[in-house]
């Protein structure tokens, strides 16, 4: 199962402009796995967008909607994307500015299937 | 939030915002409370700190047998609140921290800033002043005056 999850990683963090990608327990917000270049802080990563992700689910969920497949923060120097996945766990890419957000969109739809 | 050093209340407040704890307590690897937030009753505080500081000294015991000199925390995930227990240095020795957190945040988010607080503590500890011995006469105000900056009473 590691290595399902080790590659289903690398297929997202080898995207032109992709920092690293993990696996994070939404729950939690502890790393499963990653797949992270140096200088990234996984563990920071993971706590804040798990903490997120569920916060904004429980926004849509107040709003009547379904739950999202796909949450994209965008900052000024990069982006965070989310997608989640089964047994609770969410599939997190730390991009750069001029990365390709939508190859790395669908390869993280393409993980999270590959995970569940 | 109270504390007996008064350089350990900025962190703290720092970690109880950013964390979402319900409960806190700082203590010495002996046992004895620096600071805590969330206890009402003195007999809570104390009987945490004395469980607490068990804990670790059992697991820093395990550690040893399996080669390494400590664990990094320890966490206990109930259905309804979790604890997270973990011991860091600073220049007064080694210290623990004992976290009670809820659903509304997360272990890791807990352990994150948790590491931030450790760091601040580290970093903001001021060198020990020499203390004399613990003489009868003063230790009655001594343990008052903890007791009221602890409780307030």
């Amino acid at each position: 199962m590691t290595a399902v999850y080790r590659d289903a990683l690398e297929r997202v963090s080898a995207i032109r402009g992709v920092h690293g990608a993990m696996l994070v327990s939404t729950e939690d917000g502890l790393v499963v796995a990653d797949s992270l270049m140096e200088g990234v802080d996984g563990r920071a990563v993971a706590a804040l967008a798990a903490s997120l992700v569920g916060r904004l689910r429980r926004t849509t969920e107040s709003a009547g909607l379904r739950p999202p497949r796909l949450f994209h923060l965008r900052a000024e120097k990069g982006s965070i994307l989310a997608v989640p996945a089964a047994n609770d766990l969410l599939v997190v890419a730390v991009a750069q500015p001029d990365a390709n957000l939508g190859l790395a969109r669908l390869e993280m739809f393409a993980a999270a299937e590959r995970i569940g | 939030m109270r504390a007996l050093e008064p350089w350990v209340a900025g962190p703290l407040e720092t970690f109880l915002a950013e964390s979402a704890a319900r409960v806190v307590l700082v203590m010495t690897s002996a046992g004895q409370v620096v600071a805590q937030h969330g206890f009402t009753r003195s007999l809570d505080v104390m009987s945490a700190a004395a469980l607490g500081a068990g804990i670790m000294a059992s697991t820093t015991e395990v550690a040893k047998i399996m080669g390494t000199p400590h664990f990094g925390a320890l966490v206990h995930q109930g259905s309804k609140q979790g604890v997270f227990l973990a011991g860091f240095d600073t220049p007064r020795g080694r210290w623990i921290g004992l976290v009670v957190f809820g659903p509304e945040t997360s272990v890791g988010l807990v352990q994150l800033f948790f590491d931030r607080l450790a760091r601040e503590l580290a970093a903001a500890a001021p060198p020990e002043s020499e203390r004399g011995p613990v003489l009868a006469e003063n230790f009655e105000r001594e343990l008052n005056a903890s007791l009221h900056a602890l409780f307030g009473r």
